[in-house]
C-alpha cells in the first residue's frame, strides 16, 4: 500500500478546503448550478436521477482495511449503508446529500483518500491490474507507475478542460487483466532485448459509441520518459481533439481519423522539447515511492496444505469456491482470494456497510491489511495464507459473499442502467439479477466454465458490453427497453469487439436468448473449449440460426 | 472590459484594431493573428507596442520568430470548457520564451486562475469588482504542486528529490564526522 508522505496530505487537504467553499458558494447562490457543475464534477460529485452520486477514488484497485471501513462509514452516515464498486475500480455512493459532500470528502481525506478524477474531462484514475504485486506472471508491479501518473495528473493545470475524459490503464504482466487495448492509453510494461523494462504506450482505444482497439504508438519506452512522452500526447489531444460533437472527442477518434502514423508523428515532435525537461523522472524519487508502497512481509511457508486439500475434496462448496475464486500467489503458502460481489440475484458491485466492514477485518486477520477492487466489480483479499482459506470461505458464507463465480455466467459487469442513471435506455442491474438467478436455480456456472457477460444500460458503454464474450446493450425502441447481443468480445490480449448476433430481443426474452446461446455453446464446443474460443471457431452464425429459429 | 493583471485591476492600455481598420502611427496597438501574418513590413515599420490576438485553433509556434517584439498575447477561451489555449501559453512561455503579457480573454472563472496562472497568464479578462480578493484566494488555495511548469514553482517530486539528497548528503557528513 502506498503511503502519502506529507505533501500528498497537504494537497488533499487544501482540495477539501476548496471544494467546502465552492459548496458554500454554491448553497448561498453566489454560483450558479452552470457554474457549479464544472467544480462539482472534478470532485466525484454527479447529478443523477434521484439525487448527487459521490464518486470515490480508489487509486488502481488497492485499498486498506481503514480505508475500507471509511468507506462503510461513509456508506451508514452520508449514504443509505451501501455502496457500488464500479468498473474503474472505484466506489460510488448514490444518495449524497450536497451539504454534506465536504465532510465526506474531509473524512476520505483523513484515510489518504479523495474523489479527484473520478468524473470531468481530465485524466482519469488510473487503472491497473487487479493482482498487482502478487501475480505470478507478473514482470514489474504496475502500481508504482500508476501512482507516479496520479501524482502527475492530478489537478494538471494544462489538462483539466480536455474535449472528454481520458482514461489510462497498466498492466506489468503478459496476461493484460487491465483491458489496456480498449483505453485512452495503455502500457503495457514488458522486456526488451538488453533485458530493461519498460512501456508499450498504446493509444486510441475505447469502448462507448465507437468501440475501438487501440495502436501502438511506442513499442519501447524507457521509464524515465514515462511522463513526458504521456504529457505529450496529451498536449496533441488537447490542441487536436475534436471539441464539436461529444460523441466524436474522445482520443480513439483522433487517432482513427488522422491514423496513428500522423499521431506518432505530432507526439515525438511535441516530446522533443519535453522529453530531457523536468518531467524527467529521476530514478531516487521513483524509488522513494516504491519503498513507500510499504511492501508486505510474508512468513516462510510451505507451498502446500495437505489439510486444506483434503478439506477441498471432502467439502463440496469450499471445493467449488477454490476452483472458482481462488488463485496462485507468487510467495509459497500463500493464495490470492476474490471475493465476488455478484451474489445470486444480487445488484453487481453492491456492498453494503456491514459486508464493508467484514471485509476490512478479514483483511487484518488474513490479507496483511490489504484489499483490491478489480474493474470486474468484484474485491480480492491479496495476501492469504493457504491454511486460513477455510475460516475465510466460512466467514464469507455467513456475510452473503461466498458466491463462487469468478469469471462465470453469475459474474455480470453491469452498468448502473435505467434505475440510476440519466443517461440510459434501459435496465441493467434487473437484467443481471436475472440471468445470474436462472443459471444459478440450473447449476450450470461451473460447467459453463468461463464466460463473461457485460450489460450496459445504453450506448456509452459503462458495462463494457462490446468486450463481453456475451455482450448486452440496452436500447429504446419507440419507448420500450430492448436488448442487442453480440458474441465474441474480449478485453484481454487478444482483445476483440462482440459482433452483433441479431435484432434485438425485448426485456422479458433476455434471459431466453442467453440460455439459448449458452446452449448452442454446450453442444457446439470441443473438450475443455472456452465459450469465447468456440465463438472465435465457429463464428456467430450457429449461435444466430438457433436463436432466431423460433421466431 | 476590467483587467486583472499581476493580481491588480489594471486600466487598459492596449487599443484592438479591427482586421479592416487602418493602423494608428503610435499608441501600443492589439491585432488578430490573421492580420499579424498579413503584413509584416507595415507592423515593423511603427515604432510603437503591438499585441496580437490569437484564436485557440491558431498555431502558437508560427510566432516563434516574433515574441521578442511582442508586449502582448491574447488568448481565448470562447467556454471555459475549452482549454486548447492553457497549451498555447504554456508553448509560448516555456518552448518560445515569450516574456511580454499574456492575456486571458473570454469565458475567465476564477475557480480557473490558479490553473491559467500555472500555465503563463499573467493578465486577466475578469469582470468583478473582487477580482484582487478572488485572485488572491484562488492563488494561494494550493501550496504544493505535481506538475512542473513556467511558473517557477517546484514540484512535489522536485521537494521530495532534494531532501533526498539533504538527506544522503547529512548521512555522508554524519558518517565522515564519525
Amino acid at each position: 500500500m502506498y503511503q502519502y508522505d506529507h505533501f500528498d496530505q497537504e494537497f488533499v487537504d487544501q482540495r477539501v478546503t476548496q471544494f467546502r467553499d465552492q459548496v458554500r458558494r454554491r448553497l448561498t447562490g453566489e454560483l450558479s448550478e452552470d457554474e457549479f457543475k464544472p467544480l462539482r464534477l472534478t470532485n466525484g460529485l454527479y447529478l443523477q436521477l434521484h439525487a448527487y452520486m459521490l464518486r470515490v477514488a480508489i487509486p488502481y484497485g488497492t485499498l486498506s482495511a481503514v480505508q475500507m471501513r471509511m468507506l462503510a462509514h461513509i456508506a451508514r452516515r452520508y449514504d443509505r449503508g451501501y455502496g457500488h464498486f464500479t468498473t474503474r475500480q472505484n466506489i460510488q455512493f448514490n444518495w449524497i446529500r450536497l451539504e454534506d459532500a465536504p465532510d465526506a470528502l474531509a473524512d476520505l481525506a483523513s484515510v489518504q483518500m479523495h474523489a479527484l478524477q473520478t468524473s470531468g474531462n481530465v485524466i482519469r484514475n488510473t487503472t491497473a491490474d487487479q493482482w498487482a504485486g502478487v501475480a505470478l506472471d507478473e514482470i514489474e508491479d504496475p502500481r508504482i507507475w500508476c501512482e507516479i501518473i496520479r501524482q502527475w495528473s492530478s489537478l494538471h493545470p494544462e489538462f483539466s478542460f480536455l474535449p472528454r475524459k481520458f482514461k489510462i490503464a497498466v498492466t506489468g504482466s503478459p496476461n493484460d487483466r487491465a483491458a489496456v487495448r480498449v483505453h485512452d492509453i495503455g502500457l503495457r510494461m514488458h522486456k526488451n532485448a538488453a533485458g530493461e523494462i519498460g512501456f508499450e504506450v498504446i493509444v486510441g482505444g475505447g469502448l462507448g459509441r465507437t468501440p475501438l482497439i487501440g495502436k501502438t504508438i511506442a513499442p519501447f519506452l524507457p521509464k524515465q520518459h514515462l511522463l513526458s512522452y504521456l504529457e505529450a500526447i496529451m498536449r496533441v489531444y488537447n490542441q487536436a481533439g475534436r471539441r464539436d460533437n461529444i460523441y466524436k472527442a474522445r482520443i480513439k477518434i483522433l487517432v482513427h481519423e488522422i491514423g496513428v502514423e500522423e499521431m506518432r508523428r505530432r507526439v515525438e515532435l511535441e516530446w522533443e522539447g519535453l522529453r530531457d525537461g523536468r518531467l524527467q523522472l529521476d530514478a531516487s524519487v521513483v524509488a522513494d515511492i516504491e519503498q513507500r508502497f510499504a511492501r508486505p512481509v510474508y512468513e516462510k511457508l510451505p507451498a502446500d496444505s495437505a489439510e486444506v486439500a483434503l478439506l477441498r475434496f471432502k467439502d463440496k462448496a469450499f471445493g467449488r469456491w477454490m476452483r472458482a475464486n481462488v488463485v496462485p500467489h507468487l510467495q509459497p503458502g500463500y493464495a490470492i482470494v476474490n471475493i465476488s460481489l455478484k451474489p445470486e440475484g444480487e445488484p453487481p458491485g453492491d456492498a453494503s456497510a456491514a459486508q464493508m466492514d467484514a471485509i476490512a477485518d478479514l483483511a487484518d486477520a488474513h490479507s496483511l491489511g490489504e484489499i483490491r477492487v478489480t474493474h470486474a466489480q468484484n474485491l480480492v483479499l491479496p495476501h492469504v495464507k493457504i491454511t486460513d482459506l477455510p475460516a475465510i470461505f466460512a466467514r464469507l458464507q455467513h456475510i452473503g459473499l461466498a458466491a463462487d463465480n469468478i469469471g462465470q455466467v453469475g459474474d455480470i459487469i453491469a452498468c448502473p442502467g435505467l434505475d440510476f442513471c440519466a443517461l440510459a435506455n434501459a435496465r441493467s442491474i434487473p437484467v443481471a439479477q436475472r440471468i445470474s438467478r436462472h443459471f444459478a436455480d440450473a447449476k450450470l456456472g461451473a460447467e459453463i466454465g468461463d464466460l463473461q457477460i457485460k450489460i450496459s444500460g445504453c450506448i456509452n458503454a459503462c458495462g463494457h458490453h462490446h468486450v463481453g464474450h456475451i455482450g448486452i446493450l440496452g436500447v429504446d425502441k419507440h419507448g420500450e427497453e430492448f436488448y442487442q447481443i453480440t458474441l465474441g468480445g474480449s478485453a484481454e490480449n487478444a482483445a476483440s469487439i462482440g459482433t452483433i448476433v441479431g435484432p434485438a430481443v425485448a426485456y422479458e426474452d433476455v434471459v431466453g436468448a442467453v440460455d439459448n446461446i449458452v446452449r448452442t455453446y454446450l453442444d457446439t464446443r470441443n473438450a475443455d473449449e472456452r465459450f469465447l474460443d468456440t465463438v472465435r471457431r465457429v463464428g456467430i452464425s450457429p449461435f444466430k440460426e438457433r436463436l432466431y429459429a423460433a421466431a | 472590459m476590467p483587467l486583472l493583471k499581476n493580481g491588480r485591476i489594471s486600466e487598459e492600455s492596449w487599443q484592438p484594431v479591427g482586421d479592416e481598420a487602418p493602423l494608428p502611427s503610435d499608441g501600443a496597438i492589439v491585432i488578430s493573428f490573421a492580420r499579424f501574418k498579413a503584413e509584416p513590413d507595415r507592423l515593423a515599420g511603427r515604432n510603437a507596442a503591438l499585441g496580437v490576438r490569437l484564436k485557440n485553433t491558431d498555431d502558437v509556434r508560427a510566432l516563434a520568430d516574433h515574441v521578442g517584439r511582442l508586449g502582448l498575447i491574447v488568448l481565448e477561451f470562447p467556454k471555459y470548457t475549452d482549454g486548447r489555449a492553457y497549451s498555447q501559453a504554456r508553448i509560448l512561455r516555456e518552448e518560445l520564451g515569450y516574456t511580454g503579457e499574456l492575456r486571458a480573454a473570454g469565458n475567465v472563472l476564477l475557480d480557473q486562475l490558479l490553473f491559467m496562472q500555472r500555465c503563463g497568464f499573467d493578465a486577466f479578462e475578469l469582470a468583478r469588482p473582487d477580482a484582487e480578493l478572488v485572485w488572491r484566494k484562488a492563488v494561494s488555495t494550493f501550496a504544493v504542486f505535481h506538475q512542473p511548469t513556467g511558473d517557477g514553482r517546484a514540484t512535489i517530486l522536485e521537494q521530495r528529490r532534494n531532501a533526498l539528497f539533504e538527506q544522503r548528503a547529512q548521512a555522508t557528513w554524519s558518517g565522515t564526522a564519525g
